[in-house]
């Protein structure tokens, strides 16, 4: 029996499409899992689930009759809990008044510690949770935490529970433990909806996946017979794109990585370990591999932003290691950061102001402190003519442009500052097919002038087709470096880690 | 092009306009409630803000605080930075005057009195820039250290006026008023309006090319708006900040300055009716805009002489601007939301503007 159903979901956010006709099933007992990188839609798609938002169009169905979830008091009522990656916790209270909170039925108007402590307590044993209620949770480890919001959905009557990306703070023991206790509530017919990028998980934790992309399902699969490297290929996806390959003579390395790492926002763990890797003129470099494997970490350390622990950066010979990210550009490498609009502009400064971003403390910009608006504006004039930027005038606020000619403002500002690399995060995510053309076809040009560039993408039809060598990251480290035609069932192996070493495109 | 002009000017002026307006309506609920004419009230407050040139003297010279402070603030609002401390770098800036114009009483005028403001500025500013670094290196909320800043330069100040600063007779709780050289000349034969003004209106001047033209205004406006973006772009987050900071409280710290070497003459508890606190509303009021920040400066100017005028004559507590005031304040947060929704219905809306993702 499905107790939850969901038929053509679709939700929209501007320009960009979050859902697109999103179906699926839950069985009562199972465990569901969307798999897809980030940005793919699952957030979106929960929160539609659960109440946050509302669907443009779609139905829900519970129990097999078509319901309405304006709001998570709605979802809960029909027993729908869930699980935030962030913790939804008052940390200056304990598990019980955690747990009780906002349910004055089941505690009357007065709380007494007498009557909600054996109610808590025995709550849990029929769990066979082993929390202390008394504890005060800002005292309890990330994993008994989690527990403690789990007990607190049970708790508020929830049959179907949504887990968003739950192991992504955990240990691999508490893993173990959150997965122990999956089964418990599955044995009890509940039913879990579990959101991951992490294949190897998935795999272990549940009986049917669905696979999200660009905020469509890929795939649907059962559990038993899907393998890491075929969720790998429906989650990365294979678009064709087609692109006049340009085969130039490669020239000397201008990006090196020496023996590289960085650190992680974990404390004393690091994200990246021994990175080498070169980057020569007139030379893409892709980075494949499946999100939170040390890609973003490494993309800020080379931009600036984050510290390196061991190891150099240099360009043409330079070392820029821990330089700041001004310096860093001057000294000739451009980032483009992988969230335009977050990390990127200025959403409510005008499209004159955002071209300026990078080099306004720059000469001919920059004169004694003061911002020369003529010059401004004849390079934000020639930007716009050159990289034919879509707006209604430079004095229009830059988030009145669609998404491709936002990155265009991105790249063109990058490309101002005239430097010898570029680290390029995700360029299209998000962007329409003619737009992506666009902006490849600004990449290919940058090649065709000599610079490097180090490409990172989540599409690896869009690394197969730009790169000239391929990188492959996991677990923190690159586990093989091999040319654009290799067989993708190797490129699968090295992205989950079963395969490593396999270093055949090292130009020397 | 006058079309897009007059939108984008209304599009500014419209919410401020309706917030002034019904606070006016709310505050004449209170009025009557408090058993008095609401419309007498207004008019005695007309009456005494506009009634003859010396009252508009004295309006114009009670805003010269509210300009300046509240150009701080917005200076510090376009950073993103809650300067609640106006109050406490008013004084330090007063302290600093009432000090200089008395030991340094044998400079010339033109020399003497440059350097006592630029000195209150030094002295405003070192009370903004350590919540500005304490932000800054350890994350401590600005808007808890500005308060607390506060009451250390208050009691500050009332220890300097019963103790090492007080009058030689050590009579009243009030510093010796300072030398003549030191005193700013007043402006308009017959009132009080001293040259205080044309440096507020040169500050606001300095202010919006500093804002809008030159590199380090640029920046603070960027880790305003998008703090990430700008760590990405290459800008310094934290010394923004701190600059914002100093700046912001530096124009208090003039404030203060000007206050002592052109009303007053001496330091005491109580210089301030609350400058530092009304200079947010007036800075919110304006929009976070120097240029607006004239006409909300002489807005709260007026009530504030107005609400005197309306206790003489009809026995009205003056208390009553503090009640306007918070109503403004109140009414300019409450309409926010509902902005794009008036501008649509007035067809003043941006017609590009999309949705943006959540």
């Amino acid at each position: 029996m499905n107790v939850l159903e969901a038929r053509s979901i679709c939700k929209r956010f501007g320009n960009v499409q979050a859902n697109e006709n999103i179906s699926f099933t839950l069985e009562k007992g199972t465990v569901r899992a969307f798999l897809g990188e980030n940005g793919a839609g699952k957030t979106t798609l929960m929160n539609i689930l659960y109440g946050l938002q509302q669907a443009d169009s779609g139905e829900i169905l519970r129990d097999g009759k078509i319901t309405r979830i304006p709001s998570p008091k709605h979802a809960i009522d029909l027993g729908i809990g869930m699980v935030h990656q962030h913790f939804m916790l008052v940390p200056a209270f304990t598990v019980a008044e955690n747990i009780i909170l906002g349910q004055r039925h089941a505690t009357g108007f007065r709380l007494k510690d007498s009557d909600i402590y054996p109610m808590v307590d025995a709550f849990l044993k029929r769990h066979g949770i082993m929390v202390d209620p008394r504890r005060k949770v800002a005292h309890l480890p990330v994993g008994i935490q989690q527990k403690v919001e789990i007990v607190k959905a049970l708790f508020h009557g929830a049959e179907i529970l949504i887990l968003d990306e739950p192991t992504a703070v955990l240990t691999p023991q508490e893993t173990t433990e959150l997965f122990r206790i999956i089964r418990d509530l599955q044995a009890a017919g509940k039913s879990v909806i579990f959101i991951s990028h992490k294949l190897n998980e998935v795999l272990r934790i549940s009986d049917t996946i669905t696979v999200l992309r660009n905020g469509r399902v890929v795939g649907d699969f059962a559990t038993a017979g899907s393998t890491e490297e075929s969720l790998c290929e429906a989650m990365i996806g294979r678009k064709t794109f087609s692109i006049p390959k340009v085969n130039l003579k490669i020239g000397q390395p201008v990006l090196e990585l020496r023996n590289l790492s960085v650190c992680s926002d974990i404390e004393g763990q690091t994200a990246c370990n021994s990175i080498d890797l070169k980057v020569h003129a007139g030379e893409i470099v892709g980075v494949a591999g499946v999100d939170g494997n040390g890609q973003t970490e490494l993309v800020e350390s080379l931009a600036g932003l984050r510290r390196v622990e061991g190891g150099s950066i240099l360009v043409n010979g330079k070392e820029i290691t821990n330089l700041s990210p001004r310096k860093a550009l001057l000294a000739g490498l451009a980032h483009v950061p992988e969230d335009r609009q977050a990390m990127g502009l200025v959403m409510d400064f005008s499209l004159l102001e955002n071209c300026m971003l990078r080099s306004h403390q720059e000469s001919p910009i920059a004169k004694n402190g003061f911002m020369n608006k003529q010059v401004m504006v004849g390079i934000c004039e020639k930007m716009i003519a050159d990289y034919r930027i879509k707006s209604d005038g430079y004095m229009k606020p830059v988030s009145s442009l669609s998404g491709g000619n936002q990155q265009k403002v991105i790249l063109a500002r990058e490309l101002y500052m005239d430097p010898a690399a570029y680290v390029i995060m995700k360029p299209t995510r998000g962007l329409d097919v003619g737009a992506i053309e666009n902006v490849h076809g600004i990449l290919l040009e940058e090649k065709k002038r000599g610079k490097a560039i180090l490409l990172f993408s989540s599409e690896l039809e869009e690394i197969f087709a730009l790169s000239d060598r391929v990188a492959v990251m996991f677990g923190g480290t690159i586990t093989g470096l091999v040319w654009p035609d290799t067989p993708i069932e190797v490129i699968g192996a090295l992205m989950t880690g079963s395969r490593t070493g396999i270093f055949e495109a090292v130009r020397e | 092009m006058l079309a897009r002009l007059y939108r984008a000017v209304a599009r500014t002026m419209l919410v401020p306009i309706l917030a002034v307006i019904s606070a006016l309506l709310a505050g004449s609920l209170i009025i009557l409630f408090a058993g008095f004419n609401p419309l007498v009230a207004y008019a005695a407050l007309i009456d005494g803000a506009f009634g003859s040139f010396y009252s508009i003297s004295e309006t114009v010279l009670r805003s010269i605080p509210f300009i300046i402070i509240g150009l701080g603030v917005v200076i510090s609002f376009r950073a993103k930075m809650f300067n609640i401390g106006g109050e406490g770098q008013f004084y330090a800036g007063a302290i600093i005057a009432a000090w200089l114009g008395v030991s340094l009483g044998g400079l010339p005028m033109l020399l003497l009195i440059p350097l006592i403001l630029l000195l209150s500025f030094v002295g405003g500013g070192v009370c903004g820039f350590l919540p500005g670094y304490l932000r800054a290196r350890f994350g401590a909320s600005e808007i808890v250290t500005t308060v607390m800043m506060n009451t250390i330069v208050l009691q500050f100040v009332s220890y300097l006026v019963t103790g090492p600063m007080q009058e030689p007779r050590r009579f009243f709780p009030e510093s010796q008023e300072i030398a003549d050289t030191a005193k700013l000349p007043v402006i308009f034969q017959g009132t009080r309006l001293h040259a205080g003004l044309v440096l507020a209106l040169l500050l606001v001047i300095v202010c919006y090319i500093f804002l809008f033209k030159t590199v380090k205004g640029y920046q603070l406006r960027v880790v305003g708006s998008n703090s990430t973006a700008a760590n990405f772009a290459g800008i310094n987050v934290r010394r923004n900040i701190i600059h914002a900071m100093v700046l912001s409280g530096g124009m208090a710290g003039i404030a203060g300055g000007l206050e002592v070497l052109g009303i007053t003459w001496k330091l005491f508890q109580r210089l301030s009716p609350g400058y530092g606190y009304s200079a947010i509303a007036v800075a919110l009021l304006a929009r976070k805009h120097p240029a607006g920040v004239i006409l909300t400066g002489l807005l709260f100017g007026s009530f504030a002489t107005g609400a005197n005028m309306m206790q003489r004559s009809e026995s009205i507590p003056s208390v009553l601007v503090n009640v306007l005031q918070a109503f403004i304040i109140f009414f300019i947060v409450a309409y926010g939301p509902f902005e794009d929704y008036i501008y649509g219905r007035l067809g003043l809306s941006d017609s590009l503007k999309k949705g943006e993702p959540a």
